[in-house]
């Protein structure tokens, strides 16, 4: 619950109360996906991509975001990040 | 520079948040699963509803139907971030600090000395998102896929980049000045959105550091309290509430210019940045030649019977439009349209066209622009690994009934 409480005082401080409203696919591996990808930035940033990329192209982004962007993600949650991202929004 | 307190409160509570949100996208709530909508108008504090693309970092463009003016309102106006930790800065601790190994004399300045101690000057010039309009690339490319809204054209005051950089003494070595602001990711690997000019760039008399638009304080969301403005050049350099500059001896090697907002030598004119050029590719640097439509909207119907406006605008690096041409047949005749007044040629161009409808059905509207050099739009997009520059001729149909 006070996780709760912090979370609505946190939108209602950045206005960013649409953030709640996103929802990812309930598959297996969401929540890694929502535990690493939404440290640093919303998840409409996986539902804006969703038709582009195939296998490759999330294996490249998810890469990106550890080796370019400094995303502190394990070999494990990596691979689980990969293929949900590729099976649930991949071409 | 940065209220500390504010700052720590909102770092703590984004993590607070993430918390909550593995928590909430556990909870029951999540079950439901949603399609987002294709176009979500939200409304940013002191902002009008724009179109949200992401909400964090914040990305949201204006609804075409707002370039209506010669000047994009400011609460219009459209926002882009790279990072997610973007601080309100407080007027009486920012600073901007000035040096580098290249710079003779590194030096601080209050907003009030950058202000009283230089020069003013007033700039119309079209702020435009490298990637503005790369959702209507076929086949669809990585990265935002903006409409034609991440833009805007804004009356600038602010003082000359060369005269703050006289302040700190140019060495004969300088190559480069690199471009820093007060916005960071959540990591601190996360690479800071840092940008750098070609010295004759940063030196050129048209290059400002702004802190006022339209006549107003910069909006939170569009740099407050200071921030470049590089007309001619995509806004990918107007680096946002501005902290540090850089006089440098070397190519500047971060993330932001080595490997994002590149583009391939063999499809676009070079030599605008030589030092960061490759074999292959080269940095994005002066906006392409362009033009929109932003009345009647794409798909409207009106009647036969009256004449129609079309008005839109366009723009280019520098030069200036020439003419702008419209066709009401899908292509085969074209026809000058009339262009209103001019601010400048940085500033966009608003101009319009009337036309009597000669028979009910679909009508395939067009238009181009063409430059004082003689550029001109091409009819399809040219390719690119990261989907800029974006001006083809643009069509939109109308429904005569």
């Amino acid at each position: 619950m006070l996780r709760l409480l912090l979370l609505l005082s946190f939108f209602a401080a950045s206005a960013t109360a649409g953030e709640s409203q996103i929802f990812l696919k309930d598959r297996p591996g969401k929540n890694q996906v929502v535990a690493q990808c939404a440290m640093c930035h919303s998840l409409d940033y996986i539902t804006e991509h969703a038709p582009i990329p195939d296998r490759a192209g999330w294996e490249k982004t998810v890469a990106k975001m550890i080796n370019s962007m400094g995303a502190p993600i394990n070999d494990a949650d990596k691979q689980i990040i990969i293929d949900y991202l590729a099976q649930n929004y991949g071409k | 520079m940065v209220d500390r307190r504010h700052f720590i409160k909102k770092t703590a509570g984004s993590l607070a948040a993430l918390g909550g949100l593995a928590l909430l996208q556990r909870s029951g709530l999540a079950a439901a699963t949603r399609t987002e909508a294709s176009t979500i108008i939200e409304r940013l504090p002191s902002k009008e509803a724009l179109i949200k693309k992401t909400y964090r970092p914040p990305n949201y463009e204006t609804p075409i139907h707002y370039f209506d003016t010669p000047f994009t309102p400011n609460n219009r106006f459209f926002v882009r971030y790279h990072n997610a930790v973007i601080p309100e800065v407080k007027t009486s601790e920012w600073r901007l600090r000035i040096g580098g190994d290249a710079a003779r004399t590194p030096l601080e300045l209050s907003l009030e000395q950058l202000r009283r101690d230089f020069e003013q000057v007033d700039i119309a010039a079209l702020c435009l998102c490298s990637g503005n309009r790369r959702g209507a690339f076929q086949p669809p490319v990585p990265g935002i896929q903006w409409g034609s809204g991440a833009m805007g054209n804004a009356l600038w005051r602010g003082v000359r980049l060369k005269d703050v950089l006289a302040g700190a003494g140019i060495d004969k070595s300088a190559l480069e000045v690199s471009l820093a602001g007060a916005d960071s990711g959540v990591h601190k690997t996360t690479p800071d959105f840092v940008k750098s000019l070609p010295l004759a760039k940063a030196l050129d008399e048209n290059t400002l550091i702004a802190f006022e638009m339209n006549g107003e304080p910069l909006p939170h969301w569009n740099g407050f309290p200071a921030r470049l403005i590089i007309p001619g050049w995509t806004a990918t350099y107007w680096i946002k509430h501005l902290t540090a500059l850089n006089v440098i001896s070397k190519p500047f090697d971060g993330y932001w210019m080595k490997t994002a907002y590149r583009i391939p030598k063999d499809r676009f004119p070079s030599g605008q940045f030589s030092s960061q050029e490759t074999a292959a590719d080269m940095p994005i640097t002066e906006i392409v030649v362009n033009s929109l439509i932003t009345s009647p909207a794409d798909g409207q119907t009106l009647p036969n019977a009256k004449s129609i406006e079309i008005n839109g605008v366009a723009w280019d690096g520098g030069n200036g439009i020439a003419r702008v041409d419209v066709s009401t047949d899908g292509g085969s005749n074209w026809q000058q349209a009339t262009l209103k007044q001019d601010y400048g040629r940085f500033s966009w161009r608003q101009w319009h066209w009337v036309f009597e409808p000669k028979r009910p059905g679909a009508c395939r509207i067009m238009a181009r622009a063409t430059s004082h050099s003689g550029a001109s739009q091409p009819l399809e997009p040219i390719p690119n690994p990261s989907g800029y520059h974006h001006n083809a001729v643009q069509k939109i149909t109308l429904h005569l009934a």
